[in-house]
């Protein structure tokens, strides 16, 4: 079994820690995550809004690429990347017609073949990861799934769309205690980061609201989008509630990093805007 | 020499649009054998039935094909005028060029060809066909209804008034069904169970009625006017005959906090139980998995203080065999719960509840005596949220339909709530309003103009529970998709209508189809709506579409209807097409060489053994032989005879060999 990586721009800019802290923890469990060879753009949300051929050629250029390869899945850790890989191989291999079609546009042929996984799928996956827990992450946490990682529901086929489950199994078995709380899936403002942060502002900051009100000492997350808002708008979040918010948010993949002990540095978590002063239990604060 | 007649129909326009009917009779009439070919517009009108009965009359027709539509169609219309003229029924066939030709295909020469091949394979068929003489089965006119809501209570007794006996079996300890845990009822407000209660006494009183509640249907076998039906009464722990219904001991039952069905799990009860005070009949059940007893080998205490010993802890279920020509299926619906709606916290928060729980909480006989009071604390609800289509109309959660009754009773709820709260505020979240009814419209006017409540035209996301306070997320789509949030404290989701758990495995028992909800299906959507594909077998109410009461009680009695008329003969005909093992003169008496493959294939129990004897009674031979009664034609048998000696009359194999022959045939001949 042959599994690849997709990183996409976010994992190489904006969001590296996510990459790090996910090549340090696969490193620790023995997995090898090759990139997808001369990979491209997903095409993200402005190609899909512009012109639906190249929203579904960007992704089946980077699917074919994967196949050829010989990779059997490719693990695609952002949640927006993961949605439109997931819709193309959906579209694609529901209408011959067009498959042959954006093929020919992209001159490479994607057969199908190769399967989409998201992060949360691909560390369900791992066999008794509680075994690889050394510093159990002994914490209140809330487990933010944000928008893309459940839907569409008939075309991810993943968890339920209302109350997914899998992030929460996953930070059980680190040791952390998931709240029970009404936001997991709810809209953190998206890409709408830019253009109208006022909303941002007040989507996002209703979810660090809920989460800090029923205790949640850290928010985890498995979307650099959703990461974005949630910790670098901080700022517009804050002045927008008139109050100091210092609930950190990381990702999922930093939380295994440092359950398995991993020094925060490599988990890349020095590079968030709100300070993480929260470590795994034993972990004092100062590795951080 | 065969004289065969041809008649061949326009269908107004249906065939001979793309049919070119005129072709189609001249080459009719080139077939060897035909003595007469015509076409005509309407061939099933008066005239164009006068036309064929002329026809074998003055041409002395041995046999006729009717080129038009489906032979499910009007077969019986045409064998039937030709019975009138003395020509035996089965010597008539019908040419499907309208749904097999003309409807799929365009108008062309390939198309009025296959119209031509059609009629060609018939006209083949049909000299060989033999006369045949329908089969006269017995009716045993006892019906049996299964299931005792309103919709089996009402068929009951209307058969019953015609002078039928009935045996009405019921799942649960009494009959009464989802009608006796409603509080009021729309659109009059009437007192669910005082319209109620009367019907079931009577139920429990009338001389043609044997009630078997606690049972279930085991097995069906048979066929219309025939039925050989297994009952499971299961044990009730406690001899009937004895039982006064004085009540002792459930009131000393010391097991007492089992949440109770009847009250839809919002009251207690104990593990000795009638359900409901009005019940029928009214004489308890142990319920056995409770039971301190059962579980422990301690207690026995209600035996001790039965005034009439009528307990019987080691009764077991008893298994009872009747014999009925009628079945009506009236096993009603029930509604979703649980996991389904985890966004709405249903099932996690105790004041998040069901149509039915608010039902209990409105009437005056449920746990609250008729207050309403949220089940987490008991507190008054201030402001209540009614949530419409919880489930239905939603294809991403599987449920595509609307469940019809849930717009009505959540006016009714919210109407409920202000007349017992005088300063409630009710909410209703609906995506439209559906009040098609007499007198429904208005009811749900009143509701909004008369009683104030609020109305908002939008779905909504998510309950949750912040601050001892249900969250209620939303928008109003009227009013440019505003975002809401309502403070709420008590959400009452008028969840899906869905089948009968257990509703596909009783589908099974008695060979009737259901649809992908596994709600009943009918004969026809339209034209035969109480009927089902099985002869004998009709529906009544809830189990065929979500329903409420007037409709659940017309259709009951239309089935009732459907029972009394087939009641009114006691000998039904049945169409002969049914398998025969071949019988000769003797020395070879039958081809057949007793093997019995086909017995056990035969899906009907249908095939006997039987032996031949000579005139010195001593055993020649035991072969198969057919059951009449029993056999449906299917055919299975005929493909398992290794000697080829069963065949199926109307459809022999010479038959559909000729019908093959002539297609294959075809290009030689017109050549
Ligand atoms: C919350 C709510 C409020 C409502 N309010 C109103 C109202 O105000 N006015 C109105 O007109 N309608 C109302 N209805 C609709 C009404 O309940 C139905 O129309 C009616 O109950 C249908 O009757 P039924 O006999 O077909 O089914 P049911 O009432 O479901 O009865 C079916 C019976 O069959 C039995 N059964 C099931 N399976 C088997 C089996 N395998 N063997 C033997 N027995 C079996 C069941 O135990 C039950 O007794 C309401 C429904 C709900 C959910
Ligand atoms: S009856 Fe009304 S509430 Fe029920 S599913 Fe239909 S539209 Fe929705």
């Amino acid at each position: 079994m042959k599994t690849g990586f997709y990183p996409g721009c976010s994992m190489k800019g904006s969001a590296r820690e996510y990459s790090e802290s996910l090549l340090a923890v696969a490193r620790e469990l023995n997995r090898e995550l090759p990139e997808v060879p001369d990979w491209n753009c997903c095409g993200a949300t402005a190609a899909h809004n512009l012109d639906p051929d190249l929203a579904l050629a960007l992704p089946a250029r980077i699917l074919a690429a994967a196949e050829k390869d010989g990779m059997d899945e490719v693990l695609v850790p952002c949640a927006a990347c993961y949605s439109r890989l997931k819709v193309t191989r959906h579209e694609l291999l529901e209408d011959e017609q067009l498959r042959q079609r954006i093929s020919g546009l992209v001159e490479a042929d994607y057969r199908g073949s190769t399967e989409v996984l998201n992060i949360l799928e691909w560390l369900s996956r791992v066999p008794e990861l509680e075994k690889h827990v050394k510093k159990p992450f002994q914490r209140k946490v809330a487990c933010y799934y944000g928008c893309l990682l459940v839907r569409p529901a008939g075309i991810v086929k993943f968890d339920r769309p209302e109350d997914p489950q899998t992030m929460d199994l996953l930070m059980r078995k680190l040791g952390a205690e998931p709240i029970d709380w009404a936001f997991k899936t709810e809209c953190c403002g998206a890409g709408f980061s830019v253009s109208r942060t006022d909303l941002v502002a007040k989507l996002s900051g209703h979810i660090l609201e809920d989460a800090v009100s029923r205790g949640a000492e850290a928010v985890i997350v498995a979307c650099p989008m959703c990461h974005l808002n949630l910790d670098m708008r901080r700022p517009n979040i804050e002045k927008r509630a008139g109050k100091k918010i210092s609930i950190p948010v990381i990702y999922i993949t930093q939380a295994l990093g440092l359950a398995m002990g991993l020094p925060a540095k490599k988990l890349g978590l020095q590079r968030h805007k709100v300070a993480v002063k929260i470590s795994a239990a034993n972990a004092a604060a100062k590795d951080i | 020499m065969a004289r065969i007649g041809v008649f061949i129909c326009h269908c107004g326009e249906n065939i001979s649009a793309t049919v070119d009917v005129k072709q189609v009779a001249a080459a009719a009439a080139r077939i060897p054998g035909v003595a007469h070919s015509v076409e005509y517009k309407y061939m099933c009108s008066d005239p164009g039935q006068q036309l064929v009965k002329d026809a074998i009359r003055e041409k002395g027709l041995t046999g006729v094909v009717v080129a038009a539509c489906s032979p499910r169609m009007h077969e019986p219309t045409f064998r039937r005028a030709c019975a009138e003229t003395g020509l035996n029924p089965f010597l008539c066939e019908m040419a499907n060029i309208r749904e097999h030709c003309s409807w799929v295909h365009e108008k062309g020469d390939a198309t009025t060809e296959k119209a031509i091949d059609i009629v060609r394979t018939l006209v083949a068929k049909v000299k060989k066909n033999k006369a045949l003489q329908p089969i006269q089965v017995p009716v045993t006119k006892v019906a049996l209804v299964i299931g005792g809501g309103i919709a089996g209570i009402q068929a009951s007794l209307d058969i019953a008034n015609a002078g039928h006996r009935v045996i009405l079996v019921e799942r649960e300890p009494s009959i009464g069904g989802h009608m006796s845990q409603l509080s009021e009822t729309f659109p009059t407000l009437d007192c669910s169970q005082c319209i109620l209660t009367p019907r079931m006494v009577e139920v429990a009183q009338h001389p043609n009625i044997t009630l078997y509640s606690y049972a279930e249907l085991e097995s069906l076998d048979g066929f219309i006017g025939n039925f050989k039906a297994r009952i499971r009464r299961k044990a009730r722990s406690l001899d009937e005959t004895l039982c006064t219904g004085c009540g002792l001991c459930t009131q000393k039952c010391p097991t007492r906090k089992i949440p109770g069905e009847f009250d839809a799990g919002l009251g207690l009860r104990p593990a000795i139980y009638v359900p409901f005070p009005q019940a029928v009949p009214n004489k308890p059940v142990i319920d056995r998995e409770h039971c301190t007893y059962y579980r422990t080998g301690k207690c026995r205490l209600c035996e001790k203080i039965c005034p009439t010993q009528a307990i019987r802890f080691d009764q077991l279920d008893e298994i009872v065999e009747v014999e009925v020509g009628a079945v009506v299926v009236a096993t009603g619906f029930d509604i979703k719960h649980g996991d389904f709606f985890p966004e709405y916290g249903y099932g996690k928060y105790p004041d998040v509840i069901d149509g039915l729980q608010f039902e209990r909480l409105a009437s005056a006989s449920g746990p609250t005596l008729g207050e309403i009071r949220r089940p987490s604390d008991g507190k008054v609800p201030e402001t209540v949220v009614f949530v419409a289509c919880a489930g239905s109309r939603d294809p991403a959660k599987g449920i595509e339909y609307c469940s019809k009754i849930c717009c009505m009773y959540t006016a009714k709820h919210a109407m409920l709530y202000r007349h017992k709260v005088h300063g409630g505020k009710p909410y209703v979240f609906y995506m439209d309003i559906r009040a098609g009814g007499k007198m429904y419209e208005e009811f749900v006017r009143r509701a909004m103009e008369e009683d104030g409540v609020q109305y908002v035209r939008g779905r909504i996301s998510r309950v949750f529970e912040r601050d001892g306070k249900l969250v209620v997320k939303g928008a109003d789509t009227l009013l440019g998709a505003r975002p809401m949030e309502i403070e709420a404290d008590l959400v009452v989701l008028a969840t899906a209508a869905v089948a009968q758990p257990g509703a596909e495995e009783l589908a099974q028992k008695l060979h009737v189809s259901y649809d992908a909800h596994r709600f009943f299906s009918e004969a026809h959507p339209k034209l035969r709506p109480v009927e089902t594909n099985t002869a004998g077998i009709f529906l009544a109410g809830a189990c065929q579409a979500p329903k409420d009461i007037p409709e659940s009680v017309a259709q009951a009695s239309g089935a009732a209807a459907k029972v009394a008329a087939l009641f009114s003969r006691s000998e039904l005909v049945r169409e002969p097409l049914i398998a025969v093992v071949d019988r000769q003169p003797p020395p070879v008496y039958s081809s057949c060489v007793g093997c019995f493959l086909c017995q056990s294939a035969c899906p009907y129990q249908a095939i006997e053994k039987e032996e031949i004897r000579g005139r010195d009674g001593q055993l020649i031979k035991t072969v198969a032989r057919v059951n009449p009664g029993l056999c449906q034609g299917c055919g299975t048998c005929v493909a398992f005879c290794r000697t080829k000696s069963i065949d199926i009359q109307g459809f022999s194999h010479e038959q559909v060999h000729a019908e093959v022959l002539a297609l294959l045939n075809r290009g030689e001949r017109d050549a």
